[in-house]
């Protein structure tokens, strides 16, 4: 054991390894900051305000202002709090959030983590988020936290159901848990168009998942005070928010690979394919994203029987149905991915 | 190799030191949390294998469904720490019991040659190893030579959710109920009685 040894088996691959995780979250973490600034350009256009235009060019610069004076302010930990749980929740959400970026395929060959059972991962990783918000509302030892948690976990272990028939719908004509395979089986068509209401059905269950307008119950301003995070205050609140904002961006993300394609552009003619497939990849993420905000600034928020309905009683029966169309379609058809 | 070894390391370390907190928290949600950690260490050591589709199953089934009631449940029930600890002299000769019990069956199982790799194989079907991603090889058995005990499992896990909900589901009485579709099609027409009122008269 000499120390070239050590210089080619641990410090260069673990260097690598470290500048490709810092190649994928930087990007990912400014356009947080961006997301949150469009967040609020986009809304205040649909209400016809202006919006933040006083930081910077067109208030380009109000989310790091806003960052900046958040990290500043005093961290308050309340008394009766659990402190190490308390503390432990924001942190855990924020790496979640950002967990899931390792299997994103942004163009071919440009991915962190090639790995077998990509869209299992996501999965996983999504399936997890519920935790930060869980510890947060118990470790608050205060009532509206605690009810914002209580809500948030029955609501992500309900929407979670039916995400996963939409996945097993989609892995049904892939044949294939890779996410960059998912991608290329949509070179003829993309699954948008032939799983339309399985397109649906994921877009409004990744509101859900993502705890965002009109499913943001947790944190339901009118009822809840500030639902799960009303106790946290300056660098913890901050982690919350990212969270929030990175795990939007992750659904997107994931929309964009199961349903709309992921990097090819939308019809294979020349001055379509010759932009590179990374700015097809933002732009269907920013469309994605776009949404979003839209539907916050439409629709009023559910009430809480209504959201539970509609995910058991209208999205399960609904996936399941269409899960065993898609089975029966692609063997009447003979049309079963690599079949053995 | 140097990585693959720290990140074997970490993650036995982690998962034996959590499951150890798991038995010793005083605070049951702690416990639970450990529980988790523990879980998701495991199924580190399940890509560290190369198993990689039993390790996001683990994820998925234990830390994101099952241990999110576990924590729903220990979150809600308003437990009294001090007299959780009394019955524990009271009960350690049952546990100790049950613990020399299951430590001497693992000790026969190991010991006699009944339970070396080559006499397993021989009762036990399984996959070719080969290039295949694991998912497949899992399915190819699965779906073939053990096709009826999943279908029998899956039947088992149906009668204890009908168990549970006969059990639980019962009848409430005079329950306020909205019907849905008739809600939907509310039109001003239904809804509003529009009137016309004089000045000064009221209706």
């Amino acid at each position: 054991m000499n120390s070239f040894s050590y210089l080619n088996d641990l410090i260069i691959p673990g260097g690598i390894i470290i500048a490709q995780i810092m190649a994928v979250l930087m990007p990912v973490l400014i356009s947080v900051a961006f997301l949150v600034y469009a967040e609020r350009k986009v809304l205040a256009l649909i209400q016809l305000r202006r919006g933040p235009n006083v930081v910077g060019p067109f208030g380009i610069l109000q989310s790091f202002a806003d960052a900046l004076k958040l990290l500043t302010k005093e961290n308050i930990v309340p008394a009766n709090s659990n402190k190490i749980v308390f503390l432990l929740a924001p942190i855990i959400t924020m790496v979640l959030s950002l967990a899931g970026w390792a299997v994103i395929p942004f163009a071919p060959n440009w991915v962190l983590a090639d790995i077998n059972v990509g869209i299992m991962y996501l999965f996983a990783v999504s399936s997890l988020g519920v935790y930060g918000i869980i510890m947060a509302g118990w470790a608050s030892n205060s009532q509206y936290p605690f009810l914002g948690a209580l809500r948030s976990a029955a609501q992500m272990v309900s929407y979670e159901v039916s995400i996963g028939f939409v996945i097993i719908t989609v892995l049904l004509c892939v044949g294939s848990l890779n996410l960059s395979k998912i991608v290329e089986a949509q070179e003829t068509v993309w699954f948008a168009i032939p799983l339309l209401p399985m397109f649906v059905v994921f877009f409004i269950s990744a509101l859900a998942e993502t705890n965002r307008l009109p499913f943001d119950l947790p944190e339901d301003e009118s009822t809840l005070v500030a639902g799960f995070f009303t106790e946290y205050s300056s660098a913890s609140f901050v982690l919350f928010f990212l969270g929030e904002y990175a795990s939007m961006i992750l659904m997107s993300s994931m929309t964009v690979i199961l349903f709309m394609g992921g990097w090819l552009p939308p019809f294979d003619i020349f001055p379509l394919n010759a932009v590179p497939g990374v700015i097809w990849f933002v732009i269907k993420v920013i469309f994605i994203l776009f949404l979003f905000i839209w539907v916050r600034g439409t629709f009023p928020r559910y009430r809480y029987d209504q959201l539970m309905r509609l995910g058991w009683k209208i999205f399960l029966p609904l996936s399941l149905l269409w899960v065993v169309l898609t089975a029966g379609f692609l063997i009447v058809f003979d049309m079963v991915p690599n079949s053995l | 190799m140097y990585l693959y070894s720290i990140t074997f390391y970490i993650f036995s370390l982690v998962a034996v030191l959590s499951a150890l907190m798991v038995i010793s928290a005083r605070n049951p949600v702690h416990s639970v949390l450990f529980l988790i950690l523990s879980f998701v260490n495991a199924s580190g050591l399940f890509v560290l294998l190369g198993a990689e589709f039993l390790a996001m199953i683990l994820v998925v089934v234990y830390v994101g469904a099952v241990a999110v009631l576990f924590l729903f449940v220990v979150m809600m029930l308003d437990i009294n720490f001090v007299k959780l600890r009394e019955g524990f002299l009271q009960y350690l000769p049952f546990g100790a019991l049950l613990g020399v019990v299951l430590i001497v069956e693992l000790g026969i199982l190991f010991l006699t040659k009944s339970f070396s790799e080559n006499s397993l194989s021989r009762f036990v079907q399984s996959p070719q190893i080969n290039e295949v991603e694991n998912t497949k090889l899992i399915g190819q058995v699965l779906y073939t030579d053990y096709f009826y005990l999943f279908q029998i499992s899956g039947l088992i896990l149906l009668v204890a959710m009908v168990g549970s909900i006969t059990l639980t589901l019962r009848d409430r009485g005079q329950v306020k109920r909205q019907n849905i579709s008739s809600q939907n099609f509310i039109d001003e027409k239904n809804a509003i009685e529009k009137k016309k009122i004089k000045l000064g008269e009221g209706i």
